[in-house]
Parts: structure tokens; C-alpha cells; sequence
């Protein structure tokens, strides 16, 4: 009967959340499901297994699907067959989840990164003050509230005149 | 006697629950029928964005039921394998999406219900439930929002455009007490802490319509008995000409998957 230490569970656990955290967007592939906040919880299950929990992000994302092969693929490949992928809506996910070096690697890639606060912000004047990804100016404007996915709307910098995604805030 | 630790029957959960799914899968497909013939190139993305949201409610809340169910159907069981008496949809998001304006006022009409409703059904003593519905609160944020800066638009805007904003106010305006009127089943969900009422959220549908309203220059109709029936399978012409479009594939073979 093989011995499970403290020690060798918890570094087989940190293998298979690294395995797991590596897994990208198929939209925005400069981010990681950990910078999204969507990995939420990965553990060891009876037997052995590795248990996954990932968080839906918009209710029609059509990305959800693929992202929970993927992490099935990627903790395979990393010696962890059968893992058990599950998709959780609680926690509900909002993009307040999204991790401070994901925002960053967001700006970087020229997306706008979403503002804080999700669902705390008022109806009708949202006063949103979204900064131009590119030359950082503040003067922008929204040109449409939906852009080229279901997580992104379209801005424009009317300093630098660029146009530009934004992140919306969910 | 000791109350048992699940005090009500999962099928009447799953049987609420999927009211909701049926309310956001219906006005999912509306907004769907416009892919491709929106005004606008952004408004015709924005729709599909839209319709998109609304699918995927519906999955999560059909998903769930089916679980309470015990799994002896699955979503696309719900969705493609029912008939139109089977649906309990409210008989608004049926509605046809008429000209711009129609679909326009159909979507401030229930976005401002189900805002205020999934909030409330965000404290939900179920976490599945309560995790679904907060998502679904902040999308329908965005939801009326987008839908109410339009109807702004088009009540004041052009003499066109506030006739038909106030034609499509008038047909709809009818369909508005329905999502209110909470009956047996609603309120044992509220009671429970399971569900919400949605008798409850009227005021504040009240309030965000008649702020849109206002700015928009339109009036809001009289009070009038209202349409009924939607939650006891009785709907209006059109969701049976919706469903044979929306069904055709699985009905013409069964079982069929990607």
C-alpha cells in the first residue's frame, strides 16, 4: 500500500495547479485561466484523483467548453490522468476576480483592462473612466457596448485616436 | 416530527426553475432571429451578444433542474423535446420582434423585471442557484441598460422613431403584469429561501421604467387587464411557429449531436 506524506500531497497538488493555471483563453491568449480567476479550486480527491473547479465567466461564453478540455489535456500531459474537471457557479464569477497581473498583461496586449466594482456600479450612470490601453490617456469614449467577443466592448482615445477593446465589467 | 433536511419536493424546484430557463431561452432566440439583420453592424453584434447571454442562462438553469430532477432529461431535452403547452414562459419574451422598436421595448420591458428579480434571487439558500443568478443580475444590468439608452434614443428622437417607440409601448405594455404575478409556486420557492417572489420586484421595475420613460418623452400606458397564462403552458400564436424553427433539427432526428 503505497504512503501519502503531507509533503508528497502537497507537492503533487502544487504539480497539477501549475499544470492546470498554465491552461490560456482561446479568445485572449495572453492570459492564463489563473490570471482570469476562472481556476478556483484544485485538490486531491479520493484515489488519488485531481479535482478541478473552474468558473463560468459570462453565461454564453462559448470559450467554457474548450477551456475545460484543455485543463483536462494539460493535467494529463503533466502525469495526471481522469482528472475531474467540474464547472461551479458558486462562487459566481465576476471579472473582480481577475488577477492584477492579468490587467497588466491585458494593457500590455491593447485591451483595457475591466474597472472594479462589478454589479456595484448604478444603472444608468455608470460613470466608467476607462484609461486608453495604449498612450494611457483618460479622455475616452465608448463607441459600442459590445465588441469581437461576448467579454469585450469598444472604446476610442480621443487623444491618441486609437480605437480599442475594453474588458467590460461584469 | 423532525423536518426533513430538504423540506420541498426537488421536482417542484426543478419545475421553477425551469420557468426562468424557459423566460431567458425563448427571448434568447428572438434576439438570435435578428443575427445578420440588425440596423447596424454594432447593434447587430450587440443583439447577438445579447441572445447569447440569454442561452446561456438558460443552460445553467436547465442544467440545475435537470440534476434536481435526478437526470432523467437532459437540457436539450428541455429545449427541443418539449411542446409549446410544456413551456412556462411568460407570453412577453414570445412576442414577435416587429420592427426595431418592437424588439427594443420588449427587451427594457423584461431586463427591467429581471434585473431586480435575479438580485433578489442572488441570496438564494442554494449556492448553484444563488451563484447563476448573481452572473445573471449583472448581465441584465447591461442588458437594460443598452436596451434603455436605445429607447431614449428612439422616443426622442425623430417624429418616426417616438410614433414607434409609443406603438410598441402600447402592444407590450399588456405582457407587463404577467412577470408579476407570482402564483402557489412562486411564493413557496420565496418562502423556502429556494427562490424569489417575483411579486416583489415590481417597484423597482416600476422606478427604472418610468426613468427611461421620462427621458425617453414616451407615456406609459394605462393599467389594463393583462395577457396570463404563459406559466400554465397557455401562450400567444407565435411560440409555436418559434418552436418549429427551433426544434426542426432534433425533431427531424432525434438525438442528433454535434
Amino acid at each position: 500500500m503505497p504512503e501519502w506524506n503531507e509533503a508528497d500531497l502537497a507537492s503533487k497538488r502544487r504539480r497539477a495547479y501549475e499544470a492546470a493555471a498554465g491552461v490560456r483563453d482561446p479568445e485572449i491568449p495572453v492570459l492564463t485561466i489563473a490570471d482570469l480567476g476562472i481556476l478556483h479550486d484544485v485538490s486531491i480527491g479520493p484515489g488519488g484523483r485531481i479535482d478541478v473547479v473552474i468558473l463560468p465567466t459570462y453565461s454564453g461564453c462559448p470559450a467554457m467548453g474548450i477551456i475545460q478540455i484543455e485543463v483536462e489535456t494539460a493535467l494529463a500531459r503533466a502525469g495526471f490522468a481522469h482528472a475531474n474537471v467540474r464547472l461551479s457557479h458558486s462562487p459566481p464569477w465576476s471579472t473582480d476576480r481577475m488577477s492584477d497581473e492579468g490587467r497588466e498583461k491585458l494593457r500590455a496586449c491593447g485591451i483595457a483592462p475591466p474597472s472594479r466594482g462589478a454589479g456595484k456600479r448604478s444603472l444608468f450612470e455608470t460613470g466608467e473612466e476607462v484609461a486608453c490601453p495604449r498612450c494611457g490617456s483618460p479622455g475616452t469614449e465608448r463607441i459600442s457596448e459590445f465588441g469581437s467577443t461576448a467579454c469585450k466592448a469598444l472604446w476610442r482615445c480621443t487623444s491618441c485616436r486609437e480605437p480599442f477593446d475594453y474588458f467590460k465589467c461584469i | 416530527m423532525r423536518p426533513s433536511a430538504d423540506p420541498i419536493n426537488p421536482d417542484r424546484r426543478a419545475a421553477w426553475l425551469i420557468r426562468l430557463g424557459d423566460d431567458a431561452l425563448m427571448l434568447g432566440h428572438r434576439l438570435s432571429e435578428w443575427s445578420s439583420r440588425a440596423p447596424t453592424l454594432e447593434e447587430d453584434i450587440a443583439l447577438s451578444n445579447l441572445a447569447l447571454d440569454l442561452i446561456g442562462q438558460t443552460r445553467a438553469f436547465y442544467q440545475h433542474a435537470c440534476k434536481l430532477e435526478g437526470g432523467m432529461r437532459d437540457e436539450d431535452g428541455l429545449a427541443f423535446r418539449r411542446s409549446e403547452h410544456e413551456f412556462r414562459n411568460v407570453q412577453l419574451v414570445e412576442q414577435l420582434n416587429g420592427n426595431f422598436a418592437d424588439t427594443i421595448v420588449r427587451h427594457v420591458l423584461f431586463s427591467a423585471f429581471a434585473y431586480p428579480f435575479h438580485r433578489a434571487l442572488s441570496r438564494s439558500h442554494d449556492p448553484e442557484v444563488a451563484g447563476i443568478a448573481a452572473r445573471a443580475g449583472n448581465e441584465m444590468a447591461y442588458h437594460l441598460r443598452h436596451s434603455g439608452e436605445w429607447l431614449i434614443r428612439l422616443g426622442d428622437g425623430t417624429a418616426e422613431s417616438h410614433a414607434k417607440a409609443q406603438a410598441a409601448l402600447d402592444m407590450l405594455w399588456p405582457y407587463v403584469d404577467e412577470l408579476f404575478a407570482s402564483d402557489a409556486l412562486d411564493r413557496e420557492m420565496a418562502e423556502s429561501g429556494f427562490g424569489a417572489d417575483p411579486a416583489q420586484v415590481r417597484p423597482a421595475f416600476d422606478s427604472a421604467v418610468e426613468r427611461v420613460l421620462s427621458e425617453a418623452t414616451l407615456e406609459r400606458p394605462p393599467a389594463a387587464p393583462g395577457h396570463r397564462g404563459g406559466r400554465d403552458g397557455v401562450h400567444t400564436e407565435h411560440l409555436g411557429h418559434l418552436l418549429a424553427q427551433m426544434q426542426y433539427l432534433q425533431r427531424a432526428h432525434p438525438g442528433a449531436s454535434w
